[in-house]
Formats: C-alpha cells, sequence, structure tokens
C-alpha cells in the first residue's frame, strides 16, 4: 500500500510538471473548495497520528490551536530530523519535496497560516535548495502567493535551516532556534498552540505527517481511516538501518508482522551474511530497544505487529515504541553494550545543558558505559546506571531527558548478562567486540514470501 | 476577578493565593520546610526558574475541577496554582528521593572548593547538599574544567563552579541595556562567557555576584580577603545618584570588607544597587550606618549574630501522613539515644549496652 511514494519512482517527480501531471495539486484544489473546518474535521476522522515520534492525534492537535482576533497564527513544519536512525523525512524532502509543498499549503489553509515555516536540519543543505526551488516552481504556478485560485487567502512559505542540534526537533526549542535565539526548550504550558513562535499560536507538525494530508483532502478521512489497524491508521513511512539485506525507505500499512517485515524479501529481505537477528530498535534512537525474541512476539507470545499499539504492548518492560519510524537491526554481531554507549555519547552531546538532571546524568552515563566497554567497568556501574537513567527520567523540561535514559534502561534491562560478561572478561570483551551472541538463538524460521 | 483566591494544600497546610501565583512562592507562604529549594528560580527575574528541577514536587490533585494528579513530578517554580491543589512536597518519597538524585548530579561537576570559595557560607548549593544531598560521591570521574577566562576588573568568573542557573543571562537581560555574556556551547559542555572576551562594565551588572547561587560569580574587590561568616552585615545607605543606594555592609571592626545589596529571607536581592556602591564605596565614612543586618535566612551567615531571626513555623503536627526525611524525631528511630538514660549515672565511659533497653 502506497500513498506517500505512490510516485516516487517517476523520473523527474521533483519537478513541478511531471508532479503535476501525476495528480499533483489536486488537493489543494479540493481543499480551497471546503472551509478550514472541514479540512480539520476531515483529519480528525482520518485518525492521522503525528509520525515524528510521539504519535499524537493530528486533527486533535490542529483543533487545540487558539485562534485569537487580530493575532497571525502559524504552521511551522519540523524537518529538524535528527534521530540516529531515522531518515524518512529527508527522502520525501529530496525526491518529492511537492508533496510537502502541497501538504503545507493544505494545511497553512485549515489552519489560518499566512506565514508557514520549514525548519530543516543545517546537516540537510542540499535540501534546502531543492525545497526553494520547489517553493518557487508552486509561486510561478499560483498555489503560493497573494490569494490563491483566487480565494483571497495569502500564503508563504519560508524554508529556514538550523544550524544542527538535536534538541531544535524538540517542538518548542525549535521555536526558540527559529525566533532566532539560543535553542533550549520552553516550559510547558503555555503549549505553542497558545503562545508558539513570536509568542502566536503555532502548531509544528513533522514532514510526514504533512505530507499525509494530501492523501487525506484527495480520498477523504474515512478512506485513509480504512487502512491502517485500529488507532494505527494510514501508511507509515520507515527507514531501516543496520544489518538487513535491504536497508531504506519502506511504506507500510501498519498490518505487517515484525517478522514478515524483517525477513520477508518484499520489505527488509532478512538479517544480511547469514547472520541471526540479535536485537531491534523499532523507532528511533530513543525508542528502548528490544531482543531479538521480544521483537517478533510480545511477552503474551503473540505476534508482534508493526503498529503503534502492537510494538508498545507490555509497555517499557516487554515493549517498545513506533517513535519517529527508525528501525535499526542489529545481528549477532553487534555488540549492545557498543551500541548503548553510542547512543549515550549522542544524548550527552547533544544535551542542551538547561536542566540538571539530563546535562550532567547524560555525560555520566556516558564515561560508565565507556568504561565498561573498555573494560574497567565494575558490577556496581550497572545499578549505578540503572539508577542515573531513574533520575533524569522525568525529571526534565523537554523529553530529551527521557530520551537519552530509555535505552540505557531497555539494555540494562533486556542485556544485563551482556554487561555483567563485559566487566568479568575484560579482555576478551575488548579483542572481539561484539558481546554476547546467545541472544540471537531464539529465532524463527523466516517466513516464506 | 482581583479578590478571587485559590486554595492549594502543599504538604496538608492549606493556604489562600491569588490566581497566577506558582506553587513555590504559594509554598514560601506558608515557609518553613515545605519550602522547595530553588536554585535557579529568582522571583525578580521574569522568565527565570524550570532549569534546575531542585523544586520538583508531586501534584497528587490538578485542581477542583480535574482532580487527576499531574504524571510527572512538576517545576514547582513555574507551575501556577489552581484551585483546590493539592502538592506534595516533603511528604512525597518520589519527591525526596527526585531531588536527592538532582542535588547529585549538580554536584558531580562542582569542584567542592568550597574552602577556597568566597561564596562558602552564603552559598545556596552548601545549603543544598547540607539538606538533601548525600555525604558521598559515585562519580569517580575528573571533573569537568574550563579555561579560566577574565571578565572584568570587579568580576571575577569560575565557570567550573556554575551550575548553569541562567540568572545572571536574565539579570543582565533584564537589568543592563545591552546584555554582554550568555551561554555558549550546549550540554555539560555550555559555559558562561562574553562575546570575544570583552568585560562586562555596565554599571548594575555587579548584580550578576548577588544572584548567582554559587561562587561562580564573585567580587574581585573582596577576593580572599576574608570569610563570609568573620564579617558582621550592618545596614547602610547613601545617597547615590544611580541607584537607591540601600546597602548591606559587610564589616570587621571599623573596616568595609563588602558591599553587597540587601537579600530578604530566600536569598533575593531586595533592590539592585549599582556598581559605585558596590566597588568603589569602601570606607565607613562614605556610608550612614543604619544598624545590624536581620539575618532571615536560616545559615552559616547568620551565625554567631541572631538578630531579629525569624523562628522556623513549627509544621510537624501539621505535617502528618508520611515521616518526612527532614522533620524526623531520632529518639523514635534510634535504639542508641534514650533520653531517659541519665548520662551522670553511668559509671565509667558509655557503652552502648547501656542504652539496651531491657537495662
Amino acid at each position: 500500500m502506497k500513498l506517500l511514494l505512490e510516485h516516487a519512482h517517476v523520473e523527474g517527480i521533483r519537478y513541478y510538471d511531471t508532479y503535476r501531471k501525476n495528480g499533483g495539486y489536486r488537493s489543494v484544489e479540493k481543499a480551497f473548495k471546503m472551509t478550514p473546518e472541514e479540512i480539520v474535521e476531515e483529519v480528525k476522522k482520518s485518525g492521522l497520528r503525528g509520525r515524528g515520534g510521539a504519535g499524537f492525534p493530528t486533527g486533535m492537535k490542529w483543533s487545540f490551536l487558539a485562534k485569537p482576533e487580530g493575532v497571525p497564527r502559524h504552521l511551522v513544519c519540523n524537518a529538524d530530523e535528527s534521530e540516529p536512525g531515522t531518515f524518512k523525512d529527508r527522502y520525501l524532502m529530496e525526491f518529492i519535496p511537492h508533496l510537502l509543498i502541497e501538504g503545507l499549503i493544505v494545511s497553512s489553509f485549515a489552519l489560518g497560516s499566512n506565514a508557514t515555516y520549514i525548519y530543516i536540519r543545517g546537516e540537510y543543505a542540499w535540501i534546502v535548495d531543492i525545497l526553494e526551488q520547489a517553493i518557487q516552481e508552486a509561486k510561478n504556478n499560483g498555489w503560493l502567493g497573494k490569494n490563491i485560485l483566487n480565494t483571497g487567502f495569502d500564503c508563504e512559505i519560508y524554508v529556514q535551516r538550523g544550524g544542527g542540534a538535536y534538541i531544535c526537533g524538540e517542538e518548542t526549542a525549535l521555536i526558540e532556534s527559529l525566533e532566532g535565539k539560543r535553542g533550549n526548550p520552553r516550559i510547558k504550558p503555555p503549549f505553542p498552540a497558545i503562545q508558539g513562535v513570536w509568542m502566536r499560536p503555532t502548531v509544528v507538525n513533522n514532514v510526514e505527517t504533512l505530507a499525509a494530508v494530501v492523501p487525506i483532502i484527495n480520498n477523504g478521512g474515512e478512506a485513509y481511516a480504512k487502512i491502517g489497524v485500529g488507532k494505527s491508521t494510514g501508511t507509515k513511512l520507515l527507514s531501516v538501518c543496520g544489518n538487513v539485506k535491504k536497508p531504506g525507505i519502506y511504506e507500510i500499512d501498519m498490518t505487517q508482522t515484525v517478522e514478515e517485515f524483517i525477513f520477508s524479501d518484499e520489505y527488509c529481505g532478512g538479517i544480511a551474511n547469514g547472520k541471526k537477528l540479535k536485537a531491534c530498535i523499532p523507532g528511533g534512537s530513543s525508542v528502548p530497544i528490544l531482543p531479538a525474541n521480544l521483537t517478533l512476539k510480545t511477552a503474551k507470545g503473540e505476534a508482534r505487529y508493526m503498529n503503534y499499539e502492537s510494538l508498545a504492548d507490555g509497555g517499557f518492560a516487554t515493549g517498545s515504541m513506533m517513535g519517529s519510524g527508525g528501525f535499526i537491526v542489529l545481528d549477532d554481531s553487534q555488540c549492545v553494550v557498543r551500541h548503548t554507549m553510542t547512543l549515550a555519547r549522542f544524548y550527552n552531546h547533544e544535551s542542551c545543558g538547561q536542566c540538571s538532571p539530563c546535562r550532567e546524568g547524560t555525560g555520566w552515563m556516558y564515561k560508565i558505559l565507556k568504561n565498561i566497554e573498555y573494560g574497567k567497568g565494575k558490577m556496581s556501574d550497572i545499578d549505578l546506571l540503572w539508577d542515573i537513567q531513574r533520575k533524569i527520567e522525568g525529571n526534565t523540561i523537554c523529553p530529551l531527558g527521557d530520551a537519552a535514559a530509555w535505552p540505557v534502561a531497555a539494555a540494562i534491562r533486556h542485556f544485563r548478562d551482556e554487561f555483567e560478561w563485559h566487566v568479568n572478561n575484560p579482555d576478551e570483551a575488548q579483542q572481539r567486540n561484539y558481546g554476547l551472541a546467545h541472544y540471537a538463538d531464539p529465532i524463527h524460521v523466516p517466513v516464506t514470501a | 476577578m482581583s479578590d478571587q483566591k485559590f486554595k492549594v494544600t502543599i504538604d496538608n497546610i492549606t493556604v489562600e493565593v491569588a490566581p497566577g501565583t506558582t506553587i513555590l512562592n504559594a509554598a514560601r507562604m506558608i515557609g518553613g520546610d515545605v519550602t522547595p529549594p530553588a536554585m535557579c528560580y529568582y522571583s525578580k527575574l521574569e522568565g527565570s526558574g524550570g532549569k534546575c528541577r531542585t523544586c520538583l514536587v508531586e501534584v497528587s490533585k490538578g485542581s477542583e475541577k480535574d482532580p487527576r494528579p499531574m504524571p510527572k513530578l512538576v517545576a514547582s517554580c513555574r507551575t501556577t496554582v489552581m484551585d483546590g491543589m493539592e502538592v506534595k512536597n516533603i511528604t512525597s518519597p518520589k519527591v525526596l528521593d527526585a531531588r536527592k538524585g538532582v542535588v547529585e548530579m549538580l554536584l558531580i561537576n562542582h569542584p567542592l572548593d568550597c574552602p577556597v570559595c568566597d561564596q562558602a557560607g552564603e552559598c545556596h548549593l552548601q545549603d543544598l547538599s547540607y539538606e538533601h544531598g548525600a555525604s558521598g560521591t559515585r562519580y569517580e570521574f575528573d571533573r569537568r574544567t574550563f579555561e579560566k577566562e577574565d571578565i572584568g576588573d570587579y568580576i571575577s568568573l569560575h565557570m567550573t563552579r556554575c551550575i548553569l542557573c541562567y540568572r545572571c543571562v536574565f539579570t543582565a537581560d533584564q537589568l543592563t541595556n545591552k546584555r554582554e555574556h550568555g551561554i555558549l556551547e550546549r550540554g555539560d559542555h555550555a559555559e558562561i562567557s562574553t562575546l570575544l572576551g570583552k568585560s562586562l562594565d555596565n554599571e548594575f551588572i555587579g548584580n550578576v555576584i548577588d544572584v548567582c547561587p554559587v561562587g561562580a560569580l564573585t567580587d574581585k574587590t573582596f577576593r580572599f580577603k576574608n570569610r563570609v561568616w568573620f564579617t558582621k552585615p550592618v545596614d547602610a545607605h547613601r545617597d547615590c545618584p544611580t541607584c537607591s543606594g540601600k546597602v548591606r555592609l559587610w564589616m570587621r571592626g571599623d573596616e568595609v570588607f563588602r558591599v553587597t545589596a540587601r537579600k530578604d529571607q530566600w536569598g533575593e536581592v531586595e533592590e539592585w544597587i549599582c556598581n559605585d556602591c558596590r566597588f568603589h564605596k569602601k570606607e565607613t565614612k562614605d556610608w550612614v550606618i543604619e544598624g545590624p543586618s536581620k539575618i532571615d535566612r536560616h545559615s552559616v551567615i547568620s551565625q554567631g549574630h541572631y538578630v531579629g531571626v525569624k523562628k522556623q513555623p513549627v509544621l510537624i503536627d501539621k505535617v502528618i501522613g508520611k515521616n518526612p526525611k527532614l522533620l524526623l524525631d531520632i529518639h523514635k528511630v534510634s535504639d542508641v539515644n534514650r533520653p531517659e538514660i541519665e548520662l551522670s549515672k553511668i559509671e565509667g565511659p558509655a557503652h552502648s549496652d547501656d542504652f539496651k533497653p531491657n537495662k
């Protein structure tokens, strides 16, 4: 089932003419015949959930937007995709930029935003040019600017480059950065829907969320809601990386099992180099890691599906999260301790430094993990790590503290004996840097496609 | 609307406050141990607070209308009260545990050079770690260090001691025309610095020394001159053309060692003073002495001169429920310390056997 990537293979889809020929900008024509309230209602009906990570219902977020008289409102597109393992938005913006522009125009109309911003990650420098070209093309063809389609609605889209900070992907930090300040997350409340960019009501949405508005308007919210399972409606882009045969971007309708997704030839094609599945991070680096058996089956022994509910089944004790869709697969030659250390280093580097637990705790965790990884760890360090992550989680302004704590917590929860092995066999741990392989043992026969 | 009052219950003590008051300020109205500590919040600075996380409290009941508890601990300095809100501070083990964690985090990279630090004695971090911290550290790595930076003739910056509360940044933003210092970098390598090594020379910039909760920003004219608890605080004023001129002199004998602004019981400046009063008027003849300062703050600086010290309200009967650790009665938990045994009647040195219950 392909909605977003339906025409991704068409040559020249990046350019306006080809995109228009393939049914582009139909949703704008349709949406401008509706009232903004009807569009919001349609998005609500679709059950679309935010694709940035938290999975908050988009229609609900839109209806929270305050609409005081005489105060401009803004829509901000969060293209600051910095989570390790996530690169789905880059694909969308690089290859089908007009899909995002189209979604932005419709959403801006629905929310009454005359100035809409794309806050893009600084490292995506070449995509800025692609987006700006697409915006120019859209403007030349009358989809942007003043009095679009003679409806009296004006809209401009501006692309703003970030400076390369992970924290600026957090919506309030993004807003601060967009305003030209230091990218520190704000304390909520007030929420951006009340006071966002320049203290005006603001909606911040992920690239994929805004792109998904296009098929919702084209086919209707109810048709979109029929795709998928339960509250996980529509299609989801997944960026797969790690030790699989076919890493890349996949669009799924969330009805597949994880087993099918990893092993069938239609998707990842199984584990590369004839190795075995050891662990999997299903939603980007900050969600809990799962060992092979819990990746494929829930704690109750049922098959795990690729959707919001099933991946979160069992809470953090035996489950994980759909997150931003950065699907990372680890084979049995990967060391979980080293992997956790790498993530801890990332969060240490990217903490903004406002809240004391996150600022100091992330660095502390990284140093301890480095000790364990390089054979200098003590058994008590593992308990200390657990205690530090517990003191960080939930005690910070923004979710970066949680994001830094969860991978460490899950790694200790599921792979504790690998940590202990590192402490007990320091020399061996340094020589063959892949930890314990036995986690990959309870493996299933691959599903025949 | 103006006379509307919200009822908020903090640690089983109910207080009526105006709408828009934060939990921390409501707790300050009650006073005593119920008040959460605050390292970054400063009531006189707009936008401050929410960063240090020492003031975390548990909201066990959101409001009268919506009684759901808040899922996470909230920063009491930035959360406004709702009518009928119930807050747990020292009666919540979760809060005390989290606070202990925060204090530990604040201290792991702090140099603990109190013996040579000019702030020692009036340092909020010292008080905080005394009240909430652990006696030992579990941190066994090198503490972070910074290259020393000179930020002018009057203010000395010790970045290693900084806890990044942002108070000085807000002070410079809101008190002076142009802020010249700020936070560079991010995470645990973030530091207070000036643009391209400029010096701070605004005429009100000396106030950053007073707002700094630790010894990161100290007075160069007082540097290594004396320990604060050896000097005696005296309120004085002068006819100053730029500021109110109401200051506190720290004297030893007839000598003025240091001039600071007057601080209230929460360690907050009452009236900002200018650099001229602070750094240049160090003679007794410059000032009209009003009399000894009333130190409300429960601290080592009030040691020896408890003039007008407000007695902390006794709250132990009201704070029922969980036995808060801070208000613990030692005789209830210890077998050794039994007040009914008279030490004078024990022959020879006291032994633990002398305190056994059956004796």
